[in-house]
């Protein structure tokens, strides 16, 4: 196997000594499709921050591309929640995707003749030609997370970080844009580390489960991972794992602040 | 009788000094504004202002240089603002403690102050004639740095400013971003005060990016629109002012009010 992507190694992450994960350790590889499962206050999203060295780990480290991260990389797309921006900037579409590539970039710059290629194929791969000049503030949470998945991959990263982007999306739209999230990650050879908290819109396409639970985790296939026996070893307490008709639903699990009885997911 | 412009030919070229200086800050306002509103900051901008007014009226009794104490004013609130107030919230609350402090502390070193009662009044509410040599280089230069840094960190600063947490994870430095935007703000408006005033530098440095982004949605007319604004405000403003009586800002004030009703008209013309 070829270097990892991203390599977490023995990480440990407290806040105000609460230990949300312990001993991390997970390798991604080029082209992996990995969901992070876990109730609310698990860590989930504090492993994403971790990864973008936004939170700075207790112990242990986490290498991309074989070197240690610093905060935020040009090799790593990120695909942020659908909610509807709170500011009012009259931003398009086109300007989001503008951004993902040369948003970064100070000084002077003219789009080229190949960034203006990647621009048209990018528009044209998230069906966004009619709507790239609407203003992001009028378009539905559909219509935004296709602009945000364009943007996450436009500038070709080796690894894409989705922090719950099909919430608040109706199922069809979920499936949809998580199908193109994963059509557009493997055409770049990009990893995705896509933290949720429903498996089933993406159950079909993901490759491993890295599922957080009262400081621990287990990593594996779906199949290895969603199982009554290891959620409620992982748990420590009876855990059902139902699966009907395609879908998986978690009975049981509690919330790290018991603040639902069930998962949210069903 | 308001307007009398007999003299009108007679009378310009005094003001040339003010024409150049009001372009200038017109440009640094249209553009600085657009970030003002981006990131929701317009009230921050109210209290860096009442800061530098504390500032220059402090050195104006001292007998020091004015647009230095307005500068120094300015990047003291600006500093405070930005470091202590990250989150919205909790900048209007920093702001507003900030304000008043700022306002009392002027009006205090303008009660002790002994020279002309024009040099007082001019600093809230703006002068024309009053521009001299040595105030018209500092704020060329002033508005020249600020101009030229904006230029250059034009696209993250949007980037950072819009699309907070995307840009952070594409390593925007988004900490440093917001640092050296206040410093340019502080600068902006240091250099605002010196022809509109204290408390009417909102109307140069708010009012046109917030018509602006009334009828525009492109990144690139949005500061066009918004220098344009700006310009026909305070040059409009200085020539309407030498034929009257009365001081600048309302003149500045009205002009740009009128140019953001017009931009609201538009707007909602445009969705009918």
């Amino acid at each position: 196997m070829s270097s990892p992507v991203l390599s977490v190694k023995d990480a440990t992450l407290k806040i105000d000594d609460r230990v949300l994960w312990h001993k991390l350790n997970l390798e991604v590889q080029k082209n992996e499709f990995i969901a992070i499962l876990g109730a609310n206050g698990s860590g989930k999203s504090s492993l994403l921050k971790a990864i973008l060295g936004q939170l700075p780990l207790s112990a242990g480290s986490i290498e991309l591309n074989s070197k240690k991260i610093r905060r935020g990389s040009r090799r790593i797309g990120y695909v942020p929640q659908a909610r509807q921006p709170e500011n009012t900037m009259p931003i398009r579409g086109k300007d989001l995707l503008w951004l993902g590539l040369n948003g970064h970039r100070f000084g002077f710059w003219v789009p080229n003749k190949s960034s203006r290629a990647q621009f048209d194929h990018i528009i044209k791969a998230i069906d966004g030609e009619e709507l790239q000049n609407h203003a992001i503030s009028e378009m539905s949470g559909g219509e935004l997370q296709r602009f945000r998945v364009g943007q996450a991959v436009i500038s070709e990263p080796d690894l894409i970080l989705a922090d719950e982007p099909l919430s608040a999306l109706d199922y069809n739209q979920q499936a949809a844009i998580a199908e193109l999230l994963k059509r557009e990650s493997r055409e770049h050879n990009a990893a995705v580390l896509f933290v949720t908290h429903d498996v089933n819109p993406i159950l079909d396409m993901v490759d491993r489960v890295l599922y957080l639970a009262e400081g621990q985790f287990r990593i594996g296939t779906p199949d290895e991972v969603l199982t009554s026996e290891t959620l409620t070893e992982l748990y420590g307490t009876p855990i059902d794992v139902v699966r009907n008709q395609g879908r998986i639903v978690v009975l049981g699990a509690h919330d790290d602040h018991d603040h639902h009885h069930e998962e949210e997911w069903s | 009788m308001i307007f009398n412009f007999s003299n009108y030919d007679q009378l310009l070229p005094l003001v040339t000094n003010s024409l150049i200086v009001g372009a200038l800050l017109a440009l640094v306002g249209g553009l600085v504004g657009v970030f003002v509103i981006n990131r929701d900051m317009s009230f921050a901008v109210h209290g860096i202002s009442e800061l530098s007014f504390a500032g220059a009226s402090i050195t104006l009794l001292l007998g020091g240089d004015v647009v230095f104490g307005s500068v120094i004013g300015s990047l003291f609130a600006a500093v405070v603002i930005g470091v202590l107030g990250a989150k919205a919230k909790e900048r209007n609350s920093i702001t507003a403690v900030l304000m008043p402090f700022g306002l009392g502390l002027g009006i205090l070193a303008l009660s002790l102050y002994q020279g002309r009662a024009s040099n007082k009044f001019g600093l809230l509410t703006g002068q024309i004639v009053a521009v001299d040599e040595p105030q018209l280089v500092a704020i060329a230069a002033i508005a020249i740095l600020v101009v030229v840094t904006l230029l250059i960190v034009w696209r993250p600063l949007t980037f950072a400013s819009i699309d907070h947490e995307v840009a952070a994870a594409r390593g925007v430095p988004t900490r440093s971003l917001s640092v050296l935007f206040m410093v340019i703000l502080g600068l902006a408006v240091a250099a605002s005060i010196q022809v509109v005033g204290a408390l009417l530098v909102l109307s140069l440095l708010v009012t046109p990016a917030a018509s602006a982004v009334r009828v525009s949605r492109s990144p690139f007319i949005i500061p066009i629109l918004s220098v344009v604004f700006a310009l026909v405000s305070v040059i409009g403003g200085i020539l309407l002012a030498l034929g009257s009586s009365l001081p600048i800002s309302p003149y500045v004030t009205s002009i740009s009010f009128l140019i953001y009703l017009v931009c609201r008209i538009i707007e909602w013309a445009k969705k009918r």
